[in-house]
């Protein structure tokens, strides 16, 4: 699991049947110090995040579960929304 | 299975209802001299380590489920013991 700041909507009109309903949201991941790290990307939303959160998200084919639909084609899906992260003790 | 160590926790109060009552931690991956070594990542908590320990973490998704006992959970990263010693 990785982290990531929600920083936009991605809406998509045409998209593949089983991602009906899929709400797709850019991310930008972040290290643990909540630094940008890397290029944003696209993930499926389960959590009903929005703009500026810091979620926390999985990839490969933990994405496609995370869905209610588990046969879909989901590359990132986010699994929660993070209210703290604490570095340290 | 890969060592790593744990430097921090996250809180998170809404997410998928398979996450519920387990712990998340912040890992960072060592090599075989204990030295930092890669990105740092989430991993969800079975054994109730803690900030500071090294830990064996388990990054396949079939073993997690299984440690789950559930065969959907969309789950990939899992703590899976504490190191007391490397030799």
């Amino acid at each position: 699991m990785q982290l990531g700041r929600v920083i936009g909507n991605v809406v998509c009109t045409q998209k593949v049947d089983s991602f009906n309903s899929i709400k797709l949201l850019l991310i930008q991941p972040l290290n643990e110090k909540l630094e940008e790290i890397g290029d944003p990307v696209v993930a499926c939303d389960t959590v009903q995040a929005g703009i500026n959160d810091i979620v926390f998200y999985e990839g490969g084919r933990e994405a496609a579960l995370g869905l209610k639909n588990w046969f879909n084609p989901s590359d990132l899906t986010i699994m929660g929304i993070v209210d703290q992260v604490s570095i340290g003790d | 299975m890969i060592l790593g160590k744990v430097i921090g926790n996250v809180v998170s109060t809404i997410k998928l209802s398979v996450y519920e009552g387990y712990k998340i931690l912040v890992i960072q991956p060592i090599n075989a001299k204990q030295e930092p070594q890669g990105k740092t990542f989430l991993a969800l908590d079975t054994v109730q380590a803690g900030v500071g320990d090294i830990v064996l973490v388990m990054d396949e998704g079939n073993s997690c489920r299984l440690i789950m006992n559930n065969t959907t959970a969309p789950v990939r990263t899992m703590i899976v013991g504490i190191v007391d010693l490397i030799r």
